[in-house]
Order: C-alpha cells, then structure tokens, then sequence
C-alpha cells in the first residue's frame, strides 16, 4: 500500500509521484480509469460510422460514431486473443476485422462472426465474446469523454464550474462551434503530471518563455504583444488563477485586456500572412473587421479539464501518458466552420491567419517548458531531496479567495491551483474505484 | 506599395497560398527531370553549402540563402496538405524565419540549452525544371543526427527546394522538409532541419 498522505503534504509533495513505477501504474487505474477523461472530439468523427484510435491511459481504444450515430469507445483489443483490430489513426467503417485470425465485430462492438465457427462448441451470440467498450461515454459540447467508473457523477456534474469558461471559449465563434484540424504533436521524457502542474502556472513565463517574449518584442519599440503582461509584477495585474473542484483549474487573462472589438487581436504576436489579410479584411468590411479579427486571435485562458484535457489559445491540447517518463503532448488546432455566414466570407482568411497563430506557441514556447518538464525529470533523479514545492501564495493573507461554490481565486502566479488539485489527486489515490467494462452491446 | 518583408507580412496571401499548393503537387515528373551534369552539380552544391551552415550554427549566413520573400515549410502531414486548413511543424515566412533565428541564438532558448549537435546528409539529388525558366526544384534526402545533453537523437525524410537562377547564384525560395514522421509526436523539434 503506498502512504498517500505521506507524500502529498498542504505545501509540497514528494518526488516518488513523479518517480515511482507503481504509483504511475495505480494512476492509470485510479484516475484514467475512474474520472471522465477526454478521448476526442465530435468534429474528428462527424459521420456515422467514423472512428480515431485513441488511448484511456494506456488501454488502446476506439472511439467512433456507430451505425446508428452512438458515440462509443470500443476496447481495440480482440476478444480472442489479444490483438489490436484497428491499426489505423482513423477512419470510417462498419466493422472491424481482426487482422490475426478474422474475428469480425460490428462498430457496435457486437461480434458479427468468426471464421469456421464449426471448431466451437460454443454459442457466439453471448456477450461475453463481444468487444470490451468504456461503459459511460458522453460528450459536452462537441468534447468527447469516457469513463469506466460506474460511481463517477455524470459529466455535466464533473465539469461543474469549468463548464462556463468552455461555453465562453466556444460561443466567441461563429455558430458556437470549432472544429478540430490536424495537431502540432510533441513529447518529452517526464511524467504527465509535469505538463497538468504547469498548465496554470503564470509563475514560470517570464522564465521559462524568456526566449519567446525576447522574439515577440523584438521588432517593436514597446512591449505591448503577447504574453509580455506577465512583465513586471504579473500579481499585480487583473488576470487570475482558479481552482474549479475535481481537479480543474482556469487561468484567465482576459481581464488584461480591453472589452472592446479588435483589443484581442492587438496584442497578438506577428505570424505569417498577418498584415496582408487584415488590410484585405478591413478594406472588405470596416468597422466589422476588428470582432471578425478577434476570432482569427488567441483567446487567452487556460482551461484545464483534469486530467488529460488543456483548453488555451485556440489550441485543444491533450496530454497522453506514455509511461511513467514518457508523455505526448498534443496540441490539436481548431478551425472555424461558418455555416451562417456570419462572417461576411470571410472564414477562409480568418482560418489561415488561426492555423498560423497557432503555430507560434508550440513551435516557440512549448519546446522550452518541454526541456523544462525533462529537466525537472532530471532533478527529481536526487533521491535523498525529496520534495516539490507548490505554496506560493499559502499563508499570505489576503491573497486567496473562496466563493460560495467552492470556487479558489488568486493572483495569476499562486500555486493554489496545483495545491487543490493535489488534493483531489490523493483523495482518488486513495479510494478503490469500481471499474468495469461493458460487453452487452445498448 | 512595398513592403519589408522582415517587418510586416504580406506576401502570404490567398495567391501566395495557392500557388504554394499547386507547386508542391505533382512536380517530381520524369519529363522535367534535368539531366544537365552542371546544373545538377550546381544545385547539390547548394544544398551541401546550406547542410554545411547548419551543422556549423551559422544561422545569419544560413538566412542569406533565402530569397527575401521566402518560406520554410515542415508540413505536418505526409502530403504537405493545404497549408490554409492545417497547423505545420513550421511554416515560416521571412520574418518568423528571422524571429526563429533570433530565437535560436538567444541564450535563455531552454530546448537549446545546451545547443543541438548535428551532422547532416543530403543525398538522393534530383533537379526538376519548372515552367518558369529560372525556377528549379530539387528533390533531396536527408539523414541529420542530433546530439545534445548525453542523448543522440535523428531526423529524416526528404526535402524540396523551390530554387531561382539569380545569374550565377541560386536563391531559395521555397524549402519543403518532409518528416517521415511529420505527423507522430516529436521530442524537442527545435533545430532548423
């Protein structure tokens, strides 16, 4: 049995969280197996019959709109003897062949057949031949997410008080909706939990980023772009950092800036095609331009969705556990679908600005906290040094605020997200969770 | 109305854009494949100049290579894809391929702390005319080993290089670095490839 109040303590926790096999192991049970995590995306599948492979944890799985248009994540794993039945990254089929000895299921995760089915005594219609699939599946907003824990509290529930930034971060677009494009795919040797500590952290930009605000100011005479409001004392500016319950946390930079049109596109960095096609749109349209240009410019939150999901910028960025050191960070780009015409013919140019927006961070500031993850990695190697800080802002008085839900909110460096979160994580360490797989197909 | 393409970006337009696609489609055909000894010889030696400032982190010298309204593509799909609709490894206009630079050399670029050993080969070079008499592609493979920190990593796949004549002298117009891995997860992709 490992001492989980032993080693996560109110202000620091111990290296074995990031270091030790078994607890990596207990993890892929006791969190990626009993909360909701995010498997994928409805655009990614937009038609019956339309599947992604996808991990929950490390288990291999399919998730897919079935013939009938139910969202399901099938097990990709032959009820047989074992094999992966789906090799491919994605797809559209109605069933499922199994590449080692023919066993063939419906996208229902039904098994439709074997071959020679004489050599059997057996009935085949029992489900216990069928595919193993993720008894809960169910999706908020186009985010599509599973679990196989049958105590969990619905979705909508789990999400609780995150739910308002994720509407907020969809309903700035056309038709409240994005669709998900390809990804800037990147990994690093380290443990998961170094990518969720850092995706509300405002401590660490101006370090950690320090080549990427050196880039963005470096053609202007004042430092007015990007991240550059972390400059100076970032606690004192109108940002902030929450904590949301069950592991989610927020930080929203939007108080920074105007509530005004065109203020969002203002402060975005320069990226390629920038200035040809906002003169292009504002010769177009006028004083539409500047709301149409805000939604081609990234929406400064971070909204994290524990424990796999970060919502920031434009970017649906999911985190993968590879192993206890391995981890794929993931950081899929969102186009916007204008059915409506709302922005006046538009969408083709707002698109290609976004895709090239959001090319900068991975490219330019993710590679650094990347090394900083494996670094860390590195240190927590020190056996005898056991612990990782995480209270800043514990104890200063006036600095922490609670709202009648339950809500945390602090300056836009406290640590206090990664404390409560903490929290949670030992608090499903510490439980037995009641897994299980369905094999009647419903 | 001019503009320097260093300080503001106006050249990647819907033309641009589309012009890019349709270059980067269907361009390794036999019928435009030059045979010309001097000219191939010509473009192999650009290409080996261009490994050569790389290995040896001469980025400033590097950039010279480049026309000034250039682009430095690593797509993220195996087919280079439509770069309107599709986020890339890099797609790098002048200006963000200065700012890439400027970058690399700054000293507080953690994912080049320490800096990247590389040793580069191009090989495979095959030289395509184009329907504009002084534009050529090329078509070259490349093995490029990466050291850094106690942990040897590498790259490969193949290049396309989109080359103008100047009268003596090549200029780059267009470099396409095709990953054979461009859509998989990559560690620490901050070299220029």
């Amino acid at each position: 049995m490992i001492d989980y109040d032993a080693l996560i303590h109110e202000d620091r926790v111990h290296r074995h969280l990031y270091t030790e096999e078994a607890i990596f192991q207990e993890e892929m049970r006791k969190i990626f197996g009993a909360v909701w995590v995010y498997l994928g995306h409805e655009s990614q599948i937009p038609n019956n019959d339309d599947f992604i492979t996808s991990k929950l944890g490390l288990r291999p799985i399919i998730v897919l709109r079935d013939s009938t248009g139910k969202f399901r994540a099938l097990y990709n794993r032959c009820t047989h003897r074992g094999a992966t039945i789906c090799r491919k990254e994605s797809g559209s089929t109605k069933a499922f062949a199994c590449p080692y000895h023919g066993w063939t299921y419906l996208n229902s995760g039904k098994l439709q057949g074997v071959p020679w089915p004489e050599g059997y005594a057996d009935d085949f219609s029992d489900a216990k031949f069928n595919l193993a699939q993720v008894p809960r599946v169910s999706s908020y907003r186009g985010f599509i997410f599973g679990t196989l824990n049958l105590d969990a509290p619905n979705l909508k529930d789990y999400l609780g008080p995150a739910k308002t930034p994720i509407d907020q971060w969809l309903d700035r677009h056309p038709g409240s909706k994005v669709k998900v494009s390809n990804a800037n795919r990147l990994k690093f040797n380290g443990n998961w939990k170094l990518a969720y500590d850092n995706s509300a952290d405002g401590y660490h930009v101006v370090f950690s980023h320090r080549s990427l605000l050196a880039m963005e100011n470096r053609l202007l005479s004042e430092d007015q772009k990007g991240m550059s409001f972390y400059k100076d004392k970032p606690d004192d500016a109108p940002m902030y950092v929450q904590y949301f319950g069950n592991g989610h946390h927020f930080k929203d930079k939007r108080p920074n800036i105007e509530q005004r049109p065109g203020a969002l596109w203002e402060i975005e960095g320069s990226h390629p095609g920038m200035e040809g096609y906002e003169e292009s749109i504002r010769e177009r349209l006028g004083d539409k331009a500047d709301r149409i240009l805000d939604i081609a410019a990234s929406e400064p939150v971070n909204i994290n969705i524990f424990p796999n999901l970060l919502i920031l910028g434009n970017h649906i960025q999911v985190l993968q556990p590879v192993s206890l050191t391995e981890t794929d960070t993931t950081w899929y780009g969102t186009a916007v679908i204008d059915d409506d015409d709302e922005l006046e013919g538009t969408v083709d140019d707002v698109n290609a600005i976004r895709m090239r927006t959001q090319e900068g961070f991975p490219n330019f500031g993710e590679v650094d906290d990347l090394m900083n993850f494996e670094q860390i990695q590195a240190g927590l190697a020190a056996e005898e040094d056991e612990w990782i800080y995480m209270h800043r802002g514990l104890g200063v008085e006036g600095r922490i605020s609670v709202d009648e839900n339950g809500v945390f909110t602090a300056p836009a460096t406290d640590e206090i997200f990664m404390r409560e979160y903490m929290k949670e994580y030992k608090r499903l360490m510490q439980a037995e969770p009641n897994l299980t797989v369905e094999r009647e197909v419903k | 109305m001019s503009h320097d393409p260093s300080k503001t970006s106006h050249y990647i337009n819907d033309q641009f854009y589309q012009n890019l696609v349709t270059n980067f489609t269907d361009w390794q055909t036999e019928d435009l494949e030059i045979s010309d000894l001097n000219l191939r010889e010509s473009c192999r030696r650009l290409l080996e100049k261009e490994a050569r400032l790389l290995d040896s982190n001469q980025l400033d010298d590097w950039l010279q290579l480049f026309a000034p309204e250039c682009l430095y593509w690593v797509p993220a799909s195996l087919d280079g894809g439509d770069p309107r609709k599709e986020v890339a490894v890099a797609f790098d206009d002048r200006r963000r391929l200065e700012d890439r630079v400027f970058r690399l050399q700054n000293e507080y670029a953690w994912s080049q702390q320490p800096r990247s050993r590389t040793s580069r080969i191009v090989s495979n070079v095959t030289v395509f005319a184009t329907d504009q008499a002084d534009i050529y592609m090329t078509r070259s493979n490349f093995f490029t080993s990466e050291f850094q920190a106690g942990d040897k990593r590498s790259y490969a796949g193949w290049t396309g290089h989109r080359l103008r004549d100047t009268g003596g002298d090549w200029e780059i117009l267009v470099k396409q670095v095709n990953l054979i891995d461009c859509d998989q997860n990559l560690r620490n992709p901050s070299i220029t490839l």
